[in-house]
């Protein structure tokens, strides 16, 4: 097995506006099965920064354990990384986050690492707002263990082994609604199309962005009858919108109809150009979202597409009042601001 | 063999769309063109496979791998004109390609003793009976090919020895005698009956001796003398055949001109001539024809641009001598004459008795070629051409007589060893299939093979590891010592070490990668991993539109691209074979095993019994 991947590229790639190729947005050769649906998503990664011109160096990957875990290992491999214990990543993104708010956080997860061992920080983390890319690596299966059945697989879906999973299962973006997530959204790793556009608006958004994506694992959870195998997804695949991200102050050169298009301005002034597909759903509605997910498990479907966003959230920094500077350029001064200081406060509550 | 079958048709679908249709990689040209060097070699040797061996260290099998298709490896080895190394992939992903032909060279070097590998010669004839005239590359070609095949030949050599041009005309520092003597010399050892020093002054009397067929290996014609008074005190020096100048130029042996020069004649190599001249610095260059401009037999644009660049064209001058004085060339002496053209187109020169002479240090001949083959008479069935070739069949080699075959320059005029080669085996089997009584005209099919690398899950049987080693330079002899010397040869040679690095250096494009498009589950892992991009899901479009929608835009139309059946999403599976590396990650990756790496061995058709 190859461990290394030639340097050479193709001499035509083209580069963004900081010279870069996606070269420089590569990560070490993957070490997960041949076909697995992560190395598609990584790869949706580095496209996605490489489009945004992204600095590398800028961002820091986080994750728990898992096969979806690793994956940070194999996309950016000049930026900054923290491999966490398992379901521990929204915490450990959480302080990152609160420490330094000038990078840019994308944690990668799986199912096992979000809905199960992880549950309890998942949700607080969207609760809280924190200023992340969140990406779920959902594949409905314990890859690392050799297949169980996760806390997302579907009732009735048949793994490898054969035998249906009995128990309700956990939909990952109901959860993130339910719990005020600001920006969610669920995809496909076989369909890079929709995928590297919602991934980079939720690079755009400001708060929580949570992608689930479905991602299929070729070898525990891709036989006939599994509702997370590529067939499945591509039959039954059903998206309410796709999405153009047009970067700041660059024009849009896409044709634009009144009565099916949204255009949603970010706060960096980037746009997230809407088609829609399901003209009755409304993007910024928690309810018409929530039900829209609804109807199409009623009708066997999986939606796909940004679901809801809520472009002028406030996340937790603004919500808290926090420092602009990471905490590391804060000089003795200013995190000790002395006796005199402290018997002020102390009077405020006296 | 000759349709280009790598072209991909444009179709309609059933939506009125145009798209491509699926690529046929049946066909043994398609996985042929990928192998860039040996599509470009004009006698398609199989390079990376004879590269692989090297690499292993397996000189003599990498050496009759060479030998069987190239026939001289260690000449050429030397001596190539190369194309296979302008069209190596190498140099498209990187500065320069692999150094094939110094690799050829390390085989020929470091080989065992390989007479025992060569083909046996029967000792029972097949009743047929050659005649082989000439001894250069074309012709000891068709030697190799038929002597194993039970052939009776008799050859005849005008020269002392064997090897033709190759002998006569490579300085002995680029390519050592002992190496041509050795290479000739397994096929003179098959038992060619040779007859050197004989020159062959009659066709006739030859196919009156009743030989089944001949093969005309001759070399090239050269360009006619004007053996006018003070000729011989020039001795040569002075003045010189114009196509045989033109070469000197075109091999950089020639590279400056004196001040005033003649050109004699009125064709294109005159205006070759001239404008070459002007270019090497003369300052004063002439051209002097015995008719009036009106009647020149160059191209008129031809014409034209040499006036564009002020070279005179003097006309109706008729050339008397060569004024020569202490062995220099000084002028030349002209009577000018006046011309006309009867009814019957009869053209008249009438001298006026007005002399005049031209300076002149340099006189290039310019007035049509020599008839190379004088002592093939006009009556047997072989019709020549208006410049003095025998009209050849640029498939068969065979002539008008039909028992009579060229090959090599005597064919089509000059061209280099390997397509002299290449022309000998379409000779062999042309000779072969005319006296078993075939249709020469339907070729025979190429030999291949195709057979999967898989060792293990992800391991191949051959090294797919691409490194990154600069392309070596081959060592010489001390400067001091190779001018010093006329025969000493100039270039040392890979030693193993750098041959095994510069072996590597090959990215084994002949391990095709093979797409089954029904195993395809379309999971993009083949995508994600390709170092170069050159793998694309999309949906089918005509060619251009399709090659522009690539994740890297398949710009260079020169390469073939492979389009795949649809898959299960209605899209196509596109590859641009233009830098792939053939480094194996796409079917490393691939979960189904619907890309694989298989070797594809093409062997070029060969006369068979």
């Amino acid at each position: 097995m190859s461990y290394k991947i030639p340097t050479f590229r193709h001499p035509n790639l083209p580069k963004n506006d900081l010279g870069y190729t996606t070269k420089d947005y590569e990560g070490a050769v993957s070490t997960l099965c041949a076909g697995c649906g992560h190395d598609s998503i990584s790869n949706a990664i580095i496209e996605a920064c490489f489009e945004m011109s992204i600095p590398p160096h800028r961002v820091a990957k986080l994750s728990g354990i898992g096969c979806s875990s690793k994956t940070p290992t194999y996309f950016l491999g000049n930026s900054h990384g923290f491999n966490s214990v398992h379901g521990r990543m929204p915490s450990v993104a959480t302080g990152a986050n609160m420490a330094n708010r000038e990078l840019l956080y994308i944690g990668v997860s799986g199912d096992g690492d979000t809905a199960s061992i992880g549950m309890g920080q998942f949700v607080h983390a969207v609760r809280r707002n924190v200023n992340m890319v969140y990406i779920c690596e959902n594949n409905g299966v314990y890859g690392l263990t050799k297949g169980q059945d996760s806390a997302t697989t579907d009732i009735g879906s048949k793994s490898k082994k054969g035998e249906p999973n009995a128990l309700e299962p956990i939909d990952l973006c109901s959860i993130a609604l339910q719990l005020g997530a600001t920006f969610v959204a669920n995809s496909f790793s076989g369909d890079k199309d929709q995928l590297v556009p919602i991934i980079q608006a939720a690079i755009a958004h400001r708060g929580f962005a949570f992608i689930n994506i479905i991602s299929p694992c070729v070898t525990f959870n891709n036989a006939p009858g599994s509702t997370k195998a590529y067939d499945y997804i591509r039959q039954h695949m059903a998206s309410t919108n796709t999405v153009d991200y047009v970067p700041p102050a660059e024009e849009i050169t896409a044709e634009f109809d009144e009565g099916t298009d949204e255009k949603v301005t970010m706060h960096d002034g980037s746009i997230i150009n809407l088609h829609k597909l399901e003209t009755k759903h409304d993007i910024h509605s928690r309810t018409s979202a929530l039900s829209l997910m609804q109807e199409y498990k009623a009708e066997d479907k999986v939606v796909t597409g940004i679901l809801f966003m809520d472009e002028n959230s406030q996340e937790i920094h603004e919500t808290m009042n926090t420092t602009q500077r990471p905490l590391r350029d804060l000089g003795t001064e200013e995190l000790c601001p002395g006796a005199a200081n402290l018997e002020k406060i102390n009077d405020l509550h006296r | 063999m000759t349709v280009n079958l790598g072209r991909i048709y444009p179709h309609i679908q059933a939506n009125g769309e145009i798209s491509v249709k699926p690529t046929d990689t049946n066909n043994p040209e398609y996985f042929h063109k990928v192998v860039d060097c040996q599509y470009a070699c004009p006698a398609h040797t199989p390079v990376p496979e004879y590269i692989r061996l090297i690499a292993a260290g397996k000189y003599s099998e990498a050496y009759m791998i060479n030998w069987e298709s190239n026939v001289f490896p260690g000449i050429l080895g030397r001596t190539c004109d190369r194309p296979c190394e302008p069209a190596c992939r190498r140099g498209r992903i990187e500065e320069k390609p692999v150094a094939i032909c110094r690799l050829k060279r390390v085989c020929a070097d470091m080989k065992d003793d390989i007479k025992s590998m060569l083909p046996k010669i029967p000792k029972k004839k097949n009743g047929f009976k050659l005649a082989i005239i000439g001894a250069g590359p074309s012709a000891l070609t068709v030697a190799r090919d038929l002597m194993p095949l039970g052939y009776e030949i008799d050859l005849y050599e005008a020269t002392s020895k064997a090897g033709g041009f190759m002998r006569q005309q490579i300085p002995s520092f680029r390519l050592p005698e002992s190496i041509i003597d050795e290479e000739t010399g397994y096929i003179l050892d098959m038992g060619v009956n040779t007859f050197f020093n004989t020159r062959i002054e009659s066709m006739k009397e030859l196919l009156n001796k009743g030989y089944d067929a001949v093969f005309v290996g001759t070399g090239a014609p050269t360009g006619r003398q004007l053996k006018l008074p003070g000729f011989e005190l020039d001795q040569g020096e002075s003045v010189q055949v114009g196509v045989e100048w033109l070469a000197q130029v075109a091999f950089g042996h020639v590279t400056e001109t004196p001040k005033d020069v003649i050109v004699i004649g009125g064709g294109n190599t005159a205006m070759d001539c001239c404008r070459s001249a002007l270019r090497l610095g003369a300052k004063n260059v002439k051209v002097v024809l015995r008719t009036p401009i009106s009647a020149m037999v160059a191209s008129p644009w031809e014409i034209e641009d040499t006036q564009a660049e002020g070279i005179p064209i003097i006309e109706n001058h008729n050339p008397l001598e060569y004024v020569v004085e202490d062995g220099q060339l000084k002028a030349m002496k002209f009577e000018v004459i006046e011309y006309s053209v009867d009814d019957t187109g009869r053209e008249t020169f009438t001298p006026t008795g007005q002399m005049e002479t031209i300076d002149a240090s340099l006189v290039l001949l310019a007035i049509g070629q020599a008839n190379a083959f004088p002592w093939i008479e006009r009556d047997l069935g072989i019709e020549f051409t208006k410049i003095g070739l025998a009209k050849v069949d640029e498939k068969t080699h065979q002539s008008t007589n039909p028992k009579v075959f060229f090959g090599g320059d005597a064919a089509f005029g000059p061209k280099n060893i390997i397509t002299a080669v290449a022309q000998g085996h379409q000779a062999a089997i042309s000779i072969n299939m005319f006296l078993k009584g075939e249709e020469l005209a339907e070729r025979p099919d190429p030999s291949t093979n195709l057979l999967s690398q898989k060792m293990g899950i992800h391991d191949w049987s051959y090294a797919s590891m691409v490194t990154e080693e600069k392309r070596h330079l081959v060592p010489h002899v001390d400067l001091d010592e190779a001018i010093n010397s006329h025969t000493i040869e100039v270039e040392l040679g890979f030693d193993a070490k750098t041959a095994l690095e510069e072996a590597e250096r090959c990215l084994n494009c002949d391990v095709e990668t093979v797409f089954t498009a029904d195993k395809c589950i379309e999971c993009d892992a083949c995508i994600d991993i390709c170092p170069v991009d050159c793998l694309t899901f999309t949906s089918n479009k005509e060619e251009a539109e399709l090659r522009r929608n690539l994740n890297v835009p398949a710009l260079n139309l020169g390469q073939s691209i492979f389009v795949s059946d649809h898959l299960n999403t209605g899209r196509v599976m596109v590859k641009d074979e233009d830098v792939c590396l053939h480094c194996g990650l796409c079917a490393e990756r691939c979960p189904t095993a619907a890309w694989d790496m298989q070797k594809f061995l093409y062997i070029a058709p060969k006369p068979v019994k």
